[in-house]
Parts: C-alpha cells; structure tokens; sequence
C-alpha cells in the first residue's frame, strides 16, 4: 500500500453470528491526504460499519486497516494514540452531557495531549468563534439544539488536531432547519484541506463537497467514482436503482 | 396533669441521673460513625466491583476477576448481616480492641455487594454513545469509565445510594450482637439498668425517625441541586 495513502483498508470484513451475517464482505478502500470521501448507499449496506471499523469502534473480523503506515488492526498497536489524530462526529452527537460546552472540548486536549487549561480554552473559544457558538461556552448540551450540539461535536474532534475526520450520518438526527447549518461547517472544514470520510444521505453535500464518491450495499464497494460519474452516469444496476429511489 | 408530672419524673430517673443520656449520645455517635465509614467503603468496593464486572462482560481476560466478584456477591448477599458480624468478630478479628471499626468494615463489606449492583446497573443505563465518544478522542477504555461514564452515572443512583444509606443506618441497629454500644444498645442498657421499658425504646426510635427524614430531605435537595445545571 502506498505511502501517499492517508487511511487504507484491505480486504476488511466484519461477519455476525459466525458468518451468517455479513456486515462488512471484503472492502478495500483507501483515502488519500487532503481527500474528501463521501460513503452513500441503502441501509444495511455497511457504510456505517465501514466508517466504524475505520477507528476500530468496530472491531473488523479480517483485514487490515493502516492509518499512517501503521496497521492498527494488529492487537500489539495502542489504539488510543491513533484514535487521537482520527476525530469522529456521530449521528446522536453524543457530547458529554454532564460537562459544559467549554469542559467538552477541553478535556481531551488536557487530559491526552497535555495541553494547559489556558491554551485549550483559547484553542476551544477560537474554534466556537469559527462555527458562530462562542457565546454558548458555558451552556450544557441540553440547553443547545441539534445543530447546535452537532457543531459543538465537530469542535471536540477538531480539538485534538486530528488528520482526519470521519462523520456518521452527521446531520441525520437534525431537524431539517438545522441540517444547513451543520452542513456548512463541514464545507469549511474540506475548504481548509480537512481529510474527510463522510457517510450520508446529504446527496446535495456530496455533489458539492465530495472528491471521491463510495457507493456500498451488502458490506461490499460497489461503485466508486467522481461525484459527476456516480450520481449522473452510475455504472451498475443498484447505484442507479439507489440513486433513483432517493432522488 | 398528674401523669405528666410522673412522667417528666420517669425521664428524669431514666435518663438525667448518672448521666445515663450520655450512652445514648455515645452510642448515637457510633451509629453515626458506623453508617458513615461503612457506606465510603461500601462505594469504593461497589464502584471497584461494578466496574470489573462491566469490563468482563466484553473481555474475556478478566473472567477470573468477574469469578471473584460473583463470588464476593453471592457470600455476602447469602447470608445475613448478623452472622457477618459474628464471623467478623469471634473468628476474623478476634483481637480487636475497638469493635468499632470491626463494625465499620463489616458493614462497609456487606453495603459493597448491595451498592455494587446499583452502580453497575447505573453504568449499563448510560448511553453506549458517551463510550464511544470518549474512546473515538483517544481515551483508554479506564479514562472514559472514570471520566464520562462514573460521573453521570453517580448522579442517576444517587437516590438509590441514598436509600443504601438509610438502609444501612437502620441495619446497624443491630452491632450491639457483638457488643458494639451503638444507638439501639444503649436504650437498650439504660431499659436493662432503669427497668424503665418503654422511654428508652421510644427515644431510640425517634432519633433513628429524625435522623431517616432529615437524611432524605438533605437527598432530595442534593439531587435537585446537581441537576439543576444541566437544563
């Protein structure tokens, strides 16, 4: 595998129940630096078992994931360090709940990377600022609404300077007022050159954004291509059955 | 009004002469002091124990240590405090000076395997997502438990542990088995040296009442306040 490859995977599977159930059925992917990769298909297809396994959220039956020239599917490497330069964003934006704005984005900066209490809270304040929330630092998550909380979430991954961020269906839990909002973030962030692996069903984000589209179904790569090859001239038959039902 | 008269005359004989009110303050202190240290070492063995078990549900390396704990819960909650307190006492530490702190780490061993099973239940209600979210930045498996995981889950059992509590101040009525004078044993004295049967008891009975409602009412405040942040 190249060395140009940020993330790639091998051959990865995850079966369930001893075989029968194939969530994952030898994918082989790989992302390169700077690359925004947008991952669509029908549910149940693996795409979210995919972005999973990527930070070992998911534990892959066989295959190998190596995330900077390191396999991180081999039991001997610390998970943890890796885990800190892949920043995750996920659907139910899972923020601390009893921690305020400011102490959620804090705390991994601190407690991992060592950081001070004063170089944190002005990393955390710059980076609210940047997604228009700096007057919500001291509220709790209860008291944000979905967009709100979603954008809190990017912060806290984006906190840890990671060198690539993987979204699970970031804006699928959001009422749809707020969709934009969290969808604007994200443009910014692939603006600035952010490595980005995306599921969703935003197909309007991945026209726009997306370098590279990845359609999946049954834990299998489909159809991979360039967003104008996927969603105007889809090769095989499913792609266009899925692009045609959700269009 | 004869009767009161004769009444205040009892209470007086009772409790004023030889300063026989003194054992009850005494004796209160220890059930105090009883309840209190029991109850610390009822949480550290519940959180230790709790945690063990939820980390063995998904790692098979530490079935041993899950063994140890099932056991650990079976003995105690098997068999009955009193005998704890007797096995404690005449075949554990059979030379203790101060029955006391026997008292304290029976009880506290005991309030272990009760409090144990509330805190595990208390981590299971936490949302799978918070784990995921601590582990996804990098945290070990240990960081996101005491980080993320304890602290909301102590606040949804506080009520429970509250009830441990109350349950463990009642319970301790009976350390004067092993000849512990906590509050219930000294009524119990002064009834055997007065042979007044009914003041001692009853004044036993309410401080222990006081002691239960004020506990709760000092709860629900402390609840209320630790939630009241989060809205």
């Amino acid at each position: 595998m190249s060395d140009n490859f940020l993330i790639s995977t091998k051959e990865l599977c995850k079966y369930y129940n001893g075989g029968t159930i194939k969530a994952l059925d030898g994918v082989t992917a790989s992302i390169k630096k700077g690359e925004v990769v947008v991952i669509i298909g029908p549910s149940g297809s693996g795409k979210s078992t995919y972005l999973r396994s990527l930070n070992l959220l998911e534990l892959p039956t066989s295959g190998a994931i190596v995330f900077e020239g390191t396999d991180i599917t081999d039991p001997k490497t610390n998970i943890n360090l890796h885990r800190q330069k892949m920043g995750m964003v996920f659907q139910q934006f899972n923020l601390f709940p009893h921690m305020n704005v400011l102490k959620n984005l804090t705390i991994a900066p601190m407690k991992l990377l060592k950081m001070d209490k004063a170089e944190a809270t002005e990393k955390a304040m710059a980076l609210l600022e940047r997604v228009g929330l700096a007057d919500r630092s001291e509220a709790y998550p209860a008291q944000l609404s979905g967009g709100q909380k979603q954008r809190v979430a990017i912060v806290r991954a984006l906190m840890m300077s990671p060198d690539v961020m993987l979204f699970d269906e970031p804006t699928s839990a959001l009422d749809p007022e707020m969709v934009g909002e969290v969808l604007d973030v994200m443009k910014e962030l692939a603006k600035e050159g952010m490595t980005m692996v995306v599921v969703t069903h935003e197909m309007g984000f991945a026209r726009e954004v997306a370098d590279r589209v990845i359609f999946m179904s049954d834990g299998k790569i489909v159809e991979e291509g360039s967003p104008d090859e996927i969603f105007t001239n889809p090769q095989d038959a499913r792609t266009q059955q899925f692009l045609h039902s959700i269009l | 009004m004869d009767w009161l008269l004769k009444w205040f005359d009892t209470l007086y004989n009772t409790f004023i002469v030889a300063e026989r009110y003194k054992t009850i303050i005494d004796g209160l202190g220890k059930t105090i002091i009883i309840t209190i240290g029991a109850l610390a070492i009822g949480v550290v063995i519940g959180t230790i124990v709790a945690i063990i078990k939820v980390f063995a549900d998904r790692n098979k390396k530490l079935k041993f240590f899950d063994m140890l704990c099932n056991l650990y819960l079976t003995v105690i909650r098997g068999t009955p405090v009193v005998v704890q307190l007797l096995i404690s006492f005449f075949i554990i530490f059979v030379n203790a000076k101060d029955g006391t702190w026997v008292a304290v780490i029976t009880f506290g061993i005991n309030s272990g395997a009760y409090v144990a099973e509330v805190i595990r239940s208390g981590i299971m209600a936490i949302d799978a997502g918070q784990t995921e979210a601590g582990r996804s930045l990098g945290f070990s498996r240990v960081q996101t438990m005491w980080l993320i995981i304890l602290p909301q889950a102590f606040k949804n059992i506080l009520p429970a542990i509250g009830n441990e509590m109350i349950a463990l101040l009642k319970e301790t009525s009976v350390a004067g088995y092993v000849a512990v004078i906590e509050l219930t044993k000294a009524g119990n004295q002064i009834k055997n040296t007065t042979y007044d049967q009914i003041n001692p008891i009853l004044l036993v009975a309410i401080i222990y009442l006081i002691m239960v409602v004020g506990l709760t009412k000092l709860l629900s405040i402390f609840e209320r306040r630790l939630r009241k942040n989060e809205r």
